[in-house]
């Protein structure tokens, strides 16, 4: 039983020591790869606290999709880098900023030794009603059920920051494509692990979706190894990203929150209230808004990867 | 359950560094990095909170969890749109730093994520 709080311990400072680093490291790129390592990392954490879904999504999202991300936008700034050192902050300021941090994470760490026992808990709850729409995961009920204005808002989140970004857009590439990738060596290893890995990542992504009914999952997670296939695709430059200005793009876009809407209004004007299930349909509803979101959350997480469109729409 | 206190007090101290990365590095994409530390350990005093309230069987308990997984798509988006910004920026001036060029029009507080 001894070796378990050991590696906690273990895990937390190996967690710790990668967060150092992803802030004081001098090089940027090194920095953003030690945030990656630290997402990775993190994810054990998460698993530790009892959330695999959460360390799914921490894995996919905080640390692969963030991660592309971040060394893509490092890479491009690379040529603007060494002029900044100078204008660093002075001593006095760092040991005030250093004491303003160190205050903060001390009374965080005091409120956290001091949380009342036995915790508050809405666990008994989400159990007492698992049953009205027969997912044996938690975790996929509150985000699909209990809480499924959370999770239609977020979509809209995403849609909006996808909408934030395109209109980083010249005037001459709007509605266009992104900046297309280098043209990868066709008989190259990234050419031949995208023709080979994206059946299976695709088979991967449609079944986390569909076991998150009853085991760690979701339609984040499924959306994200879906994005990433199709990034995959992209990068190896086998297919195009679509113009931004397209319809049929704009109709996926817009189908998972639509989707979500239809149904969340359909339950104002027969069941209950805006968003409630009829209690017979619960688990085939769900499904439905689920598969129209991945295809959303998946296209809409590949284009903010993707950036603002830099191209116009012609090839 | 001393994986709470563990992982309670990890969360405390990657506040704080994300919180003194934000303010003492000039660099917008090192700062980006800072905010996002920042916000995962706040995820993880969720994840502490929602392990601690643990019970009907669950490992934890699921609303704040499910809220952690909003959150965490949430964070990636305006990570999204910050990097967007940032990189259009540093096509339109040739700097990656807020300081120099816009010193007339924009005081230091533009230096914020």
């Amino acid at each position: 039983m001894t070796i378990v709080p050991a590696l906690d311990l273990f895990v937390a400072g190996i967690v710790l020591i990668v967060a150092v680093w992803t802030v004081a490291a001098r090089d940027t790129m090194s920095a953003v790869v030690g945030f990656v390592a630290y997402g990775l990392l993190l994810a054990l954490v998460w698993v530790r606290l009892g959330a695999p879904d959460v360390a799914l999504t921490e894995a996919a999202i905080g640390s692969g999709l963030a991660g592309a991300l971040l060394i893509g936008a490092a890479t491009r700034l690379r040529a603007g880098e060494p002029s900044v050192s100078t204008e660093r902050l002075g001593g006095a300021g760092r040991v005030l900023a250093m004491t303003l941090s160190a205050v903060v994470a001390a009374a965080v760490a005091v409120v956290l030794l001091s949380l009342p026992d036995p915790a508050p808990s809405l666990a008994s709850e989400a159990a007492a009603n698992a049953g009205v729409t027969s997912l044996g995961n938690p975790v996929t009920n509150v985000l699909m059920a209990f809480r499924a204005m959370d999770t239609m808002l977020e979509k809209v989140v995403l849609l909006l920051a996808l909408l934030g970004v395109w209109s980083m857009a010249r005037d001459h590439a709007w509605g266009g494509r992104p900046r297309s990738c280098r043209r990868a060596d066709p008989e190259g290893p990234l050419v031949l692990l995208a023709r080979v890995l994206p059946p299976v990542g695709v088979v991967l992504g449609i079944s986390v979706l569909w076991v998150s009914a009853d085991h760690p999952g979701g339609a984040f997670q499924g959306a994200t190894i879906l994005a990433a296939m199709w990034l995959l695709v992209l990068m190896a430059g086998l297919g195009d990203v679509p113009a931004a200005g397209g319809r049929r793009l704009r109709l996926v876009l817009v189908a998972g929150p639509a989707v979500f809407l239809t149904v969340g209004l359909g339950g104002l004007a027969l069941g209950a209230a805006f968003l409630s299930y009829p209690p017979a349909w619960a688990k085939p509803v769900i499904l439905v808004i689920e598969f129209a979101m991945v295809l959303t959350v998946a296209t809409t997480l590949g284009l903010l990867v993707a950036g603002p469109p830099e191209r116009s729409a012609e090839r | 359950m001393s994986e709470t206190i563990v992982f309670g007090l990890c969360a405390a101290v990657v506040i704080g560094l994300g919180l003194y990365g934000a303010i003492v590095d000039p660099r917008p994409l090192r700062k980006i990095l800072a905010f996002n530390l920042l916000g995962s350990g706040v995820f993880l005093v969720f994840g502490v909170v929602a392990r601690r309230g643990a019970a009907a069987g669950f490992p934890g308990d699921p609303v704040p969890q499910a809220l952690v997984i909003t959150g965490i798509v949430v964070a990636f988006s305006a990570t999204a749109l910050a990097l967007a910004l940032l990189l259009r920026y540093f096509d339109a001036t040739g700097s990656t730093t807020l300081h120099e060029g816009v010193a007339e029009d924009a005081g230091p507080d533009s230096t914020e994520p």
